[in-house]
């Protein structure tokens, strides 16, 4: 399958990106790892005119903690986070879900910013974001603006990001030490998008959930923040009847569309299954 | 669309070559520099079959432009092979422990058996099963695969090698 033609640009800055991405339109679309967007070009499912590639941009990588955030460079790849000690101290739930994002090939190339940045409701990396409350910066010719993860997403490839625009880096505020996380993914195999996955960021005080944020990947047309759920087991001890009402409160936001991953129904009870297990497997990890 | 001049090392030796942008390394790889190993089995980056190494990681060269390849090194099967044409340790552990029936994903697997060894010289099954996870192989069901990459595992760290498979 061959890409339909188009024009290549490499800017060796985000200035000279954002003025070449302002400069050629509707009509020019950033390339991060490409994996993503290469598939659909060779679909001819995308058929950008433009091709502004940021792979040579240096500033677009890295991990680095910035008072009580970390900020992860958008062109960052998922194999970087997978290997990176500052992550794996702080922000684990990162490794965690990278790990079961394609494979390994994909995961040397394709990127965090990609991943957040598309819109696709079947990435992982979304919902993390909403559950951490990660905040994006986003540059344009005007300069750089900066949007909570949990205003971006519009619809399934719909977001905030305007043409002209592009993701520079991904602000997460660090959860405190101890903090239990768990990203679950039910997948048919391999490589696959979730068939639904849920994750979960907790904190515990006496055997008690202190704080909870809940976010599920697949099951609407958007990542969702399961905001009501999350209150639910606020105060709780995880206790059976606690957990049950909180997944029905996970699975009441869900409208999945039926596929060959399962009927809607299936997919609505297995965001809950997802609930259920990423709660208990993030309260047994936190201090 | 106007053509783009691109250079990279490849099995060790500088090439460069006019590409359109829109021409994908494993077509540069096949059609320009006649380099045949890398396979095109599913084109849609799920077979693994075109993998090689690029600047130290396995990549799959259907999904990757020839320009976005422009000043890297790769290596494909056809470099894994000393000059005298010694094999590779993996190249010989797919042959003693029959690591491969069409051998068609052959060459994928091996570009990423070498770089999960560059990696982690001492693998466990598991985590060879996992780091194979994005190539395919329609044959073997993997069992052979497994024991070629710990053949070589083995002889690559010097310790001696089991026995071949049956």
């Amino acid at each position: 399958m061959i890409p339909g033609s188009f024009a290549y640009h490499r800017p060796k800055s985000v200035a000279e990106a954002v003025a070449m991405l302002a400069d050629l339109g509707a009509d020019a679309r950033p390339l991060a790892g490409g994996h993503s967007l290469i598939p659909m070009m060779k679909l001819r499912l995308a058929a950008p005119e433009h091709l502004v590639d940021l792979g040579r941009i240096k500033e677009l990588k890295g991990i680095r903690a910035d008072g009580a955030d970390i900020v992860i460079g958008a062109m960052t790849t998922q194999h970087e986070l997978i290997g990176d000690a500052t992550l794996a101290a702080k922000l684990p739930i990162l490794r965690e879900t990278a790990l079961v994002i394609a494979d390994p090939q994909v995961r040397y190339v394709g990127t965090l910013g990609g991943n957040v940045a598309n819109g696709d409701p079947g990435n992982d990396m979304p919902a993390v974001m909403l559950c951490l409350g990660a905040v994006y910066q986003i540059a344009g010719k005007g300069g750089e603006r900066r949007m909570a993860a949990r205003d971006f997403y519009e619809g399934a490839y719909m977001t905030a990001l305007e043409a002209g625009e592009m993701m520079t880096a991904i602000r997460i505020p660090a959860p405190p030490a101890g903090h239990g996380f768990a990203y679950e993914k039910l997948k048919r195999k391999v490589g696959d998008y979730a068939t639904a996955a849920a994750a979960v960021i907790v904190t515990m005080s006496g055997g008690r959930v202190a704080t909870c944020s809940i976010g599920l990947t697949n099951v609407a047309e958007t990542p969702l923040w399961a905001e009501e759920a999350a209150k639910i087991v606020a105060g709780s001890g995880l206790d059976a009847a606690t957990v049950a009402k909180a997944v029905a409160a996970a699975e009441a936001i869900t409208s999945p569309a039926s596929d060959n991953r399962g009927p809607a129904a299936y997919r609505k009870k297995m965001a809950g299954v997802m609930v259920a297990r990423a709660l208990a497997r993030a309260k047994s990890r936190a201090a | 669309m106007a053509k783009v001049q691109v250079t990279m090392t490849v099995n060790g030796k500088s090439v460069d070559g006019l590409v359109e942008p829109r021409t994908l390394l494993i077509h540069f790889l096949r059609e320009q520099l006649n380099l045949t190993g890398p396979h095109i089995g599913c084109d849609t980056s799920h077979c693994g079959a075109c993998t090689v190494d690029l600047d130290n990681r396995s990549v799959k060269s259907c999904t990757m432009f020839a320009v976005q390849a422009d000043g890297a090194e790769v290596l494909t099967i056809e470099g894994m092979a000393a000059p005298d044409g010694t094999l590779h340790a993996l190249q010989e552990g797919f042959r003693e422990m029959h690591g491969l029936q069409c051998g068609y994903c052959t060459p994928g697997m091996i570009l990423r058996g070498y770089r999960l060894l560059k990696e982690n010289p001492n693998p466990s099954e598991d985590e060879i099963r996992f780091g194979i996870a994005g190539n395919l192989c329609r044959c073997t069901g993997y069992q052979n695969i497994v024991k070629a990459i710990q053949y070589a595992a083995a002889k690559l760290s010097g310790t001696p090698v089991k026995e071949a498979a049956e």
